[in-house]
């Protein structure tokens, strides 16, 4: 159909691509330069887009003023055993509301789907009080917990659409041969399954390392927080003289999110598209 | 399989079986276990307990044990101003924000779905709002719209519009600023649905359209829109429900300033439960959000479902 395309029609596709380029990259790029900026120039009334004295002293001074290292580090453990768990025990749940029809299956997509509509705050209170009587609150313990609760039913969604992409002959076939249920499901489905878990997992760690309400209300030091949380603390008050840390530290927070991303890419469009088409 | 002919077997539970006869035998519950647990402990028990609090007066650091106090938070909740101004402007937000977000997610899924070339690179820069931390969005933004750094005041000034403004403080302008953001960053996982529901659109039928002569604006409508209505209306009520419940991004660009004008019921409710420690109170507006909600989508999701069948 598109190489019918008229001329004029095709221009003003590319114009309209164009736009919608410019659109979504400005702000990314905005954010890069001001982070080169020195104070000064972020003073001045006529900011430009290419600094006009680029320096790394916004990054140097981000470290300085906000524990940033340690706030990665919490971010990093909380979004790795997180997503570890969450893909351990959602693989062999998926795989059984995937092949058996049962009300338990049913009732599991049932809140999958539910649970996407509840606003975080009426799970938040009571996950506050419980956890406060466990002393898990100010503790990334805690939070990872909620974390695994919390990307389970995105992790269920995918995993059933690749579980369902697994013939069942393959596994009929090992049954007949003898062999047991765990055995074929550890050694026959799992491995064809492994590369949708990776991308399962790198798709739940990058939900829970840009994740901010649960750490926010949950980790109340600064030693224990994550990194979307200690990002805030540049805020300040009215403090538009932070502005070059803040871009820095901003920036460097969005990279892990960006590089896995761009390895998950494919995966995740076809994992969305899998469970919902046969879901 | 009926569902009542599964509640049946799954009751009477005959350990042996084949696996898709509708029935679980040990081994299967030896697999759901796992996340079964965690599920019921801290997701679907946390819920039922959150809507029991809605309640009660419960708060926080109270010695005095907390008493049910039936629906006396309802109708306080119900003659609170604040809080309907705060529905309000969540209804005006979710709105602003979802309706834009498909007709633009919906061009570019369009433009992406031919042959042109850096279309690659657009691929890739659509993913990244989806991958930043909402945290960063909002910091990226109060970069943006900053009044004297900021480059779009820059770009006002430099053609000759003005002298801009301050877009995040502005009785007037907060809203639609913040509105513009959240477009912004919920663009990718739209585009990126429906970019797959065009996939399930039959190139064979666009063909034929083709070959009769119909413009492309009569394709879109008779081949294209229906395969991919039943994408777009998930998608959208989805993310009416995700922009309704969004906290991270307007925290960050204004925390609910200037004077309540982006105050969303999550930050109300939000601010209620951990800086004024009324966790019944709050648990009662979640309740509240809840039920509205889902009445509004229930009547949207009907209307357009009857509408396709109309005609």
């Amino acid at each position: 159909m598109s190489r019918r395309t008229s001329r004029p029609a095709r221009a003003g596709q590319y114009l309209a691509l164009l736009a919608y380029l410019v659109f979504l990259a400005f702000p990314f790029l905005w954010l890069i330069s001001t982070s080169f900026k020195p104070a000064r120039e972020l003073g001045s009334l006529h900011p430009t887009w290419i600094p006009n004295d680029p320096t790394l002293a916004n990054y140097r001074q981000a470290f300085d003023e906000q524990p940033l290292l340690e706030a990665a580090g919490n971010s990093l453990i909380a979004a790795l055993s997180a997503s570890v768990v969450a893909v351990v025990i959602a693989t062999p749940m998926a795989y059984v509301m995937a092949r058996h029809r049962t009300l338990l299956a049913r009732a599991a997509t049932g809140w999958v789907v539910v649970s996407q509509a509840f606003p975080f705050v009426l799970v938040i209170i009571p996950l506050f009080l419980v956890l406060k009587n466990l002393h898990l609150i100010n503790s990334l313990p805690g939070l990872i917990m909620v974390y695994v609760v919390w990307a389970l039913p995105f992790a269920l969604w995918m995993l059933v659409g690749y579980v369902r992409a697994v013939p069942t002959e393959l596994e009929e076939a090992a049954a007949v041969d003898g062999a047991s249920k765990l055995r074929t499901l550890v050694s026959v489905t799992a491995p064809l399954l492994a590369p949708g878990i990776v991308a399962t997992a790198l798709f739940a760690f990058i939900t829970a390392w840009n994740e901010f309400f649960f750490a926010l209300v949950l980790l109340k030091t600064p030693e224990k927080q994550t990194l979307p949380v200690v990002l805030t603390h540049f805020l300040g008050a009215e403090g538009a003289a932070d502005l070059g840390p803040l871009a820095a530290a901003a920036f460097l927070a969005t990279l892990p999110s960006l590089v896995v991303f761009a390895i998950i890419q494919k995966r995740i469009t076809g994992g969305m598209l899998a469970g919902a088409v046969k879901g | 399989m009926t569902l009542a002919t599964a509640k049946k077997r799954s009751g009477t539970g005959s350990p042996e079986g084949a696996p898709r006869a509708g029935v679980m035998d040990h081994g299967a519950w030896f697999l759901v276990l796992p996340a079964l647990l965690p599920i019921l402990v801290l997701s679907v028990g946390p819920l039922l307990y959150g809507i029991s609090l809605a309640f009660t007066d419960s708060q926080s650091g109270r010695t005095e044990p907390t008493e049910w106090i039936g629906l006396l938070n309802f109708q306080d909740l119900l003659h609170d101003t604040l809080f309907w101004d705060s529905f309000r402007i969540g209804l005006l937000w979710a709105v602003g924000v979802t309706v834009p977000q498909f007709v633009l997610a919906l061009g570019l899924a369009l433009l992406l779905n031919q042959n042109l070339r850096f279309r690659w690179l657009a691929r890739s820069l659509a993913i990244i709002p989806w991958a930043m931390p909402e945290v960063v969005v909002g910091i990226m933004w109060r970069l943006v719209y900053n009044p004297d750094a900021g480059i779009l005041n820059e770009t006002i000034r430099d053609l000759g519009l003005g002298d801009g403004r301050d877009w995040l403080t502005g009785i007037g302008s907060a809203l639609p600023a913040v509105i513009v953001v959240g477009v912004w960053a919920g663009m990718p996982q739209t585009t990126v649905a429906l970019l797959a529901g065009l996939q399930n659109v039959p190139r064979e039928l666009h063909e034929a359209a083709e070959v009769d002569g119909a413009g492309a604006w009569r394709r879109f409508r008779t081949v294209t829109w229906p395969a991919l209505k039943p994408i777009a209306l998930a998608i959208t009520a989805l993310n009416f429900i995700w922009n309704f419940n969004s906290f991270a991004l307007v925290y960050v660009l204004t925390n609910g300033g200037p004077g309540g004008r982006t105050r969303l019921p999550m930050l109300f409710a939000y601010e209620e439960a951990f800086r004024y420690g009324q966790f019944g109170y709050a648990a009662a507006m979640g309740c509240v959000m809840v039920a509205l909600i889902s009445v509004l989508l229930a009547v949207y999701l009907v209307g357009r479902l009857r509408g396709g069948e109309q005609r």
